[in-house]
């Protein structure tokens, strides 16, 4: 009874009780470049369960991306090293594995979608033939075959008319439809887990709603795990379970999706949610975080953030902060919170 | 070398040049200087100018190099075979059929391939960049005339027309030869300095300039050539080495300079070949490493102006 | 797609006709007399010289004789009478092209799968050893000079080790031709090579690879279907204007190895100053080259599927 529960956990949105999809522990990720050793991914530790989407939150250059690249395993290596931490997909080292294995766990296990639809599909295929190949690599089907099913997926992201239009090519859809075709190259083989890199960034703000409704209704579906990798606050609020916040290759908070939204507990994501224009404040100048993002060839020390932090005390410039727990001002946990600041409860409380 | 040059807008060391520096025309100077900074560090483009430098001092000073005649024959050398132990003296290559020394002939040569190479591209470019410039920045029907003569041009095998043209001339002096690599070989620097400025006229200083009422002349000099002349300096370099391989090719089909010229000398050591290659291997390697140094200097040059194409 | 190669083709006869014209008149305008040439240091009577030039029509005005000639091409095929042997110039053309077809269809065999093959391994390790040597001799094959290579290539392979004939005696034996069309390929096997290692090692950073990547696919398959459907594009248009620009190129390459193609022809006919020949001969020429630049457009469209022309 108990190993059945074990091989197939009976997935619970949301829930944090049982064993996650996957799981990254203390990863660590650099790049050797002619400059020096930039280092993009600084001990970052996430996890997601079947059914739940975790949006990860960060300026470019956080680290967000790369986390993501480096759990597909399509990292460059070199320039990219991975000189620390695990990877676990239900349960096993990926970052162990030999690279057919990895390789079969790509696309079948945890598909990505990327940004740019136009760049990241082949200009030169057709999309049937894009689609079609998932099922001939990594099942076998003949051609055929193959054709049926891309034709049959292009209708399941509500592509019109997919029959009459799988024989064209990526340049001859629409952006919104683009993407949609890119959604359903990752939903071919029903993995456990898909990676949205900023699957929506690219588009029309009204497609984006569309795109991202999509995505979301077929999650559901399918009961995947999701990653949203975003830098946009507003397209996580309706879709994601939870949130980690990145800034210089490091979480700095995770707060259940509302929550973080409610009562942020770091600068930088109070911050962030301060420069959201509201219609409340009209009129009123739009605040925004002052400085640049950190140069990773030189992390500030102490607290990454610090420079920028409109609270900087000097702790800030010498002391890394610790992933806290956050909890109410009586002590009683707040499940799932976690705040990378010296100061979180006079951010969060005060 | 010069059977290539009869494609050369097709070239790929040629045509990649015309992409990059032209993208990114508002940062002019810093696009320089970047490429500046980037050829210092490049050991390609430091052994090149080295290179071009030793052989331009030799071009305009042989005697610095060598003391024996190139015309002085004397048979009584009759295909005395090289002494290497005598460095730079008149027998230190040996001496050819008509008892000329090897030595002297070689570095007396470097001056009519650079004049011939310095020259075609100077014609070249000069004309050429005229055309492209009128062709690609006014368009209409006089870009549509030009592009079709261009291509009439085009269409003419290089070495074939070279050939045709010389072989009219007994007295084949380095203006003749110039004249006749140039009337064939600007089309191609027509082509990449057209496509050059289209992009940049599309640009949005160029635009700007426009709406302020900048006259057409002071559009053209003042903000689109300067940033439309990237690539074709890299073509430049590069076609110089190529039109010092035509002319090297010509005078040893017998249609090139009269006079001393390494291509002559590789025709005469060809039919010696079987009893002194040294005759032929040394203005080989003479004209080898020149047209070397040229495409080398080209190719630094563009990468350091387009650092994407490593 | 049919209204575009129409308009094409429009566009080809004044071409066609201008670079034709052009070379019609750098044969005939220019000083030299195929007449007199033909009877040497001799001379002949200015009679017979009279009537030889009325009996070719070279007594009529150049553009008078031009239209002419075209005329009897366009209506009967007739390309004129090669004035040194009175024998058809389609006779010639007919056992000279077999010849020249065959060496350089070698050629472009050799320069195809060489140029490829190298291109790949480059680009595919870009900036590592691989690379860096491929780069490195393609340098060297673009720098030395077809006539230098055609002499190093005789003396190592045919004189010292004696692999191969020195010259060609029967040019319908592909293993004598060899040598020759390796020659004749190896400047354009340098192009092919490092058009190839750019445009792969382009691809290689495209994000569409990586989606290919994180497909899941096996590399075999990223690699023969993703990056190389891709990467061929460019060098198999590259390769199609090649072909005219070899069959010209080979003057050179059939003087070493004593190949009697057009070339050859076409070099006799230059020194004996048989216009009629030569035009006709390269009229040829520019016709290969304008319909195989045409074929290359419309290739083109075929492998990138977002080239349409309208």
């Amino acid at each position: 009874m108990t190993i059945i529960e074990d091989t197939a956990p009976v997935p619970a949105p949301g829930g944090s009780g049982d064993a996650p999809l996957l799981e990254v522990r203390d990863l660590h990720v650099e790049f050797h470049t002619r400059e020096g050793v930039v280092k993009a991914v600084n001990g970052v530790n996430y996890n997601v369960h079947a059914g739940e989407t975790l949006a990860v939150l960060g300026e470019s250059g956080s680290g967000k991306s790369v986390t993501a690249q480096a759990i597909m395993g399509i990292l460059d290596m070199p320039p990219a090293r991975i000189p620390q931490g695990e990877i676990l997909f239900r349960g096993q080292d990926m970052l162990k594995m030999s690279a057919e294995e990895r390789r079969k766990i790509r696309g079948r296990k945890i598909a990505m979608i990327f940004q740019d639809a136009l760049s990241s599909l082949n200009p030169v295929l057709s999309v049937g033939y894009q689609l079609g190949e998932m099922f001939r690599v990594h099942q076998g089907l003949s051609k055929k075959e193959a054709k049926a099913k891309a034709v049959e997926l292009m209708d399941r992201v509500k592509i019109p008319a997919a029959a009459a239009r799988v024989d064209d090519f990526p340049h001859q859809f629409s952006g919104g439809m683009r993407q949609r075709i890119m959604i359903a190259m990752a939903l071919a083989l029903e993995p456990d887990l898909i990676i949205a890199d900023e699957p929506t960034t690219a588009l029309d703000v009204t497609v984006q709603a569309q795109v991202m409704d999509l995505l979301a209704e077929l999650q559901r579906e399918y009961n995947m795990g999701l990653i949203l990798i975003t830098h946009d606050l507003g397209v996580v609020a309706d879709v994601a379970d939870k949130i980690a916040v990145m800034y210089a290759g490091r979480i700095v908070e995770r707060a259940p999706v509302h929550e973080l939204y409610k009562r942020p507990a770091h600068p930088y994501t109070r911050g962030l949610l301060d420069s959201i224009p509201r219609l409340d404040q009209k009129g009123q100048e739009l605040y925004a975080i002052k400085g640049l993002p950190p140069n990773l060839l030189r992390i500030p020390s102490g607290c990454a953030f610090n420079p920028r932090c409109p609270k900087a005390q000097d702790v800030c410039r010498t002391d890394v902060p610790p992933l806290y727990e956050v909890t109410e001002p009586d002590g009683t946990p707040l499940a799932g919170r976690n705040s990378a600041c010296h100061f979180w409860k006079e951010t969060i409380h005060g | 070398m010069p059977e290539l040059t009869t494609k050369t807008a097709d070239d790929p060391v040629v045509a990649t040049a015309v992409n990059a520096p032209a993208a990114k025309p508002e940062k002019t100077r810093s696009m320089w200087g970047d490429a500046w900074q980037d050829l210092r560090g490049n050991w390609v483009f430091v052994v090149s100018a080295v290179l071009i430098v030793l052989l331009i001092v030799m071009a305009a000073f042989p005697g610095l190099f060598t003391n024996a005649d190139p015309n002085d024959k004397d048979l009584t050398h009759y295909l005395q075979h090289p002494n290497y132990g005598h460095f730079f003296s008149a027998d230190w290559l040996g001496y050819d059929g008509q008892g000329r020394s090897v030595y002297a002939r070689a570095i007396h040569g470097t001056r009519a391939s650079l004049l011939v190479g310095a020259g075609t591209t100077l014609v070249v470019t000069l004309f050429g960049g005229l055309i492209g410039m009128l062709s690609g920045y006014f368009g209409g029907w006089l870009d549509a005339v030009l592009s079709r003569v261009t291509d009439m041009f085009f269409g003419i095998p290089f070495l074939l027309g070279a050939m045709v043209m010389l072989n009219s001339f007994t007295d084949r002096t380095i203006w003749v030869v110039i004249g006749a690599l140039a009337f064939l070989g600007w089309t191609q620097t027509a082509r990449v300095m057209r496509g050059s400025v289209i992009t940049i006229k599309q640009a949005d200083y160029v635009q700007a300039a426009k709406a302020l009422g900048a006259g057409t002349s002071r559009i053209l000099f003042r903000h689109v050539l300067p940033n439309a002349v990237a690539p074709v300096i890299v073509v430049a370099t590069i076609s110089l080495g190529v039109y010092i391989g035509a002319e090297a090719t010509l005078s040893f089909l017998g249609l090139g300079l009269n006079g001393v010229s390494w291509g002559n000398d590789i025709s005469d050591g060809g039919n010696q070949i079987r009893v002194a290659q040294y005759i032929m291997l040394y203005p080989s390697i003479m004209l080898s490493i020149t047209v070397l140094a040229f495409i080398m200097l080209g190719e630094a040059v563009r990468n350091a102006l387009d650092p994407k194409m490593r | 797609m049919g209204r575009y190669v129409a308009r094409r083709l429009l566009q080809m006869i004044p071409v066609f006709i201008g670079t034709t014209l052009l070379i019609f008149l750098m044969v005939y305008a220019l000083p030299g007399d195929p007449v007199r040439g033909l009877f040497g240091d001799k001379g002949a009577s200015p009679a017979v010289l009279e009537s030889l030039r009325h009996e070719y029509g070279l007594d009529k005005p150049v553009l008078v004789q031009y239209w002419d000639y075209m005329q009897n091409i366009v209506l009967h095929f007739d390309f004129g009478t090669q004035i040194a042997s009175g024998r058809p110039v389609t006779d010639i053309l007919g056992e000279a092209f077999p010849v020249t077809l065959r060496l350089a269809g070698l050629a472009f065999l050799i320069e195809a799968t060489l140029g490829i093959l190298l291109g790949v391994v480059a680009g595919l390790r870009a900036g590592k050893a691989a690379d860096t040597a491929v780069l490195f001799l393609t340098l060297l094959l673009i720098s030395v000079p077809v006539f230098v290579l055609g002499y190093i290539f005789q003396t190592v392979f045919a004189f010292q080790l004696g692999w191969l004939e020195p010259s060609v005696v029967d040019d319908t034996d592909f293993m004598q031709l060899l040598m020759p069309a390796l020659v004749l390929a190896c400047a354009s096997l340098a192009y092919v090579a490092r058009l190839t290692r750019t445009s792969v090692a382009e691809n290689m950073r495209a994000d569409y690879l990586r989606t290919a990547v994180a497909k899941g696919l096996p590399r075999r398959r990223i690699i023969s279907v993703h990056l190389m459907r891709n990467s061929l594009i460019p060098v198999v248009t590259f390769l199609g204007t090649d072909i005219g620009a070899l069959m010209g190129g080979a003057i050179v390459t059939e003087g070493i190895f004593n190949i009697h193609g057009v070339g050859g022809t076409i070099y006799e006919s230059i020194v004996r100053r048989e216009g009629t020949t030569l035009v006709g001969l390269v009229t040829i020429l520019v016709l290969v080259y304008l319909v195989m630049s045409l074929i290359v457009d419309l290739l083109y469209a075929v492998l990138d599927p977002r080239i349409r022309y309208a």
